[in-house]
């Protein structure tokens, strides 16, 4: 079955269709929401909500504006970090941590043994830190390219080119 | 356009993780459908995402959906055609064409409505109309009996005005009641007088020739029983009647005599 088309009966409440799209795409959103709350259980629970989101959303995805999984991932992140926010509000912090994606790579922060660390080690394998800080940023935190430029005070022109050689590499790492 | 600058701007990985302004974005949208090569790089991009999503993945539980169906089956209830896509159209066609017939339904009964009612308007004012006839009729009759009661009154003495030179067809006649000072006239056999023109009634002493006018017969065309209540206190000997100008005359125009009658014994 092509996507398009299961996106489509997706959109007229075709529980089938998502049901298909839940099994495409379950681990990824799951992947994405851990990266930023670091707690399996919870993340497994985020993730849940989120695909009820989804589905109540259906009518709001727009294939003219974007990826199907852009918009999926745009959706976790926002329950993440709505999650990370209220919990860092209970504990009178302030901000997101910045370093997600790059504290689980070094440490295996996340002490959910179910987690493939060791997946997730090779494919960032070689990347330098500021390589894993910008992917944290663009693709976990939803930071849009100004956002990212203003907060390391770099060009606009050399985030692209920088995400450009960090994507090339974790590709190189899977092949 | 050099595809092979635009991957390599980096401008596609940010694509795929949603951060380019709109216009960008709307941008690689567009290239992505003229240039295979770019909607390919794209997808090879999203992969490496997937990967490393997927590889970040506390791994969902194997009944992750029926949790996830269980809750939308509870938001959303009216979701029953898990079928076929191709029932959808004919469903909802089903149902606007109900309601465009049920408006059809409701506009046809308000016109219908609309009809009854302005019939019922004009019935009603029919049976007014008729009723205002009855009661017009009532009234002649009511006006005729009084009229033939005045007329039958023992009191009365009845003289009949005969046709003169100038109008010898003509004649009236007067139904005067001593008792009460009346006079009648019955002018049914005078022609219609000409316009400036009315009958002058006059009370005659015969010796010698003494004419006193007892009134005029106004309105002579628009009087349907052609009967004309006049005051006479005279000691008459004979009734007649003259044409005359407008407004009548001080002595009666003998030459437009035209019924004249003497009152019997």
């Amino acid at each position: 079955m092509n996507l398009d088309n299961l996106i489509q009966q997706f959109q007229q409440k075709d529980t089938v269709a998502f049901e298909t799209l839940y099994n495409m795409y379950a681990e990824n959103i799951c992947g994405a929401i851990n990266v930023i709350v670091k707690d399996s259980e919870r993340s497994q629970e985020i993730c849940q909500d989120v695909f009820v989101k989804i589905w109540e959303k259906s009518n709001q995805y727009d294939a003219s504006k974007g990826r199907f999984f852009t918009w999926l991932l745009n959706i976790a992140r926002n329950a993440a970090i709505d999650e990370v926010r209220s919990k860092a509000h209970k504990n009178k912090k302030k901000n997101l941590p910045v370093d997600s994606l790059v504290g689980i790579y070094e440490n295996g922060e996340d002490l959910n043994s179910k987690m493939d660390t060791i997946g997730l080690q090779s494919l960032l394998k070689g990347l330098k830190e500021k390589c894993i800080l910008l992917i944290d940023m663009l693709y976990f935190k939803g930071y849009t390219q100004k956002e990212a430029a203003k907060e390391l005070n770099t060009p606009i022109g050399t985030i692209k080119t920088r995400i450009r050689s960090c994507i090339s590499n974790i590709r190189k790492n899977m092949a | 356009m050099d595809v092979e600058e635009y991957i390599a701007s980096g401008i596609l990985e940010l694509y795929v993780a949603g951060a380019l302004p709109p216009e960008e974005n709307l941008e690689v949208q567009h290239y992505a459908i003229q240039y295979p090569k770019i909607r390919k790089e794209i997808e090879a991009i999203e992969r490496a995402i997937l990967e490393l999503t997927e590889a970040a993945s506390p791994k969902m539980p194997q009944d992750g959906f029926a949790k996830v169906k269980a809750e939308i089956n509870d938001v959303i209830p009216f979701t029953p055609q898990t079928t076929s896509s191709k029932a959808t159209p004919w469903r909802s066609y089903l149902g606007w064409a109900a309601s465009v017939l049920l408006a059809i339904g409701l506009f046809w009964m308000y016109t219908e409505n609309s009809k009854l009612k302005s019939e019922i308007e004009l019935t009603n004012q029919e049976k007014q109309s008729l009723e205002d006839v009855l009661s017009n009729t009532q009234e002649e009759i009511t006006l005729k009996e009084n009229l033939l009661q005045q007329l039958r009154d023992k009191n009365v003495t009845v003289i009949a005005l005969g046709g003169q030179t100038v109008s010898p067809s003509s004649y009236a006649k007067a139904y005067w009641n001593k008792e009460e000072n009346k006079v009648i006239i019955d002018g049914q056999g005078l022609p219609e007088p000409p316009d400036g023109f009315t009958y002058q009634v006059w009370s005659l002493k015969l010796d010698p020739l003494t004419p006193t006018s007892i009134g005029l017969l106004d309105d002579f065309a628009s009087q349907d029983t052609k009967l004309f209540t006049l005051e006479n206190a005279n000691d008459s000997e004979a009734f007649g009647i003259t044409l005359e100008p407008e407004g009548g005359s001080e002595t009666p125009t003998l030459e437009q005599l035209y019924t004249l009658g003497a009152v019997g014994s």
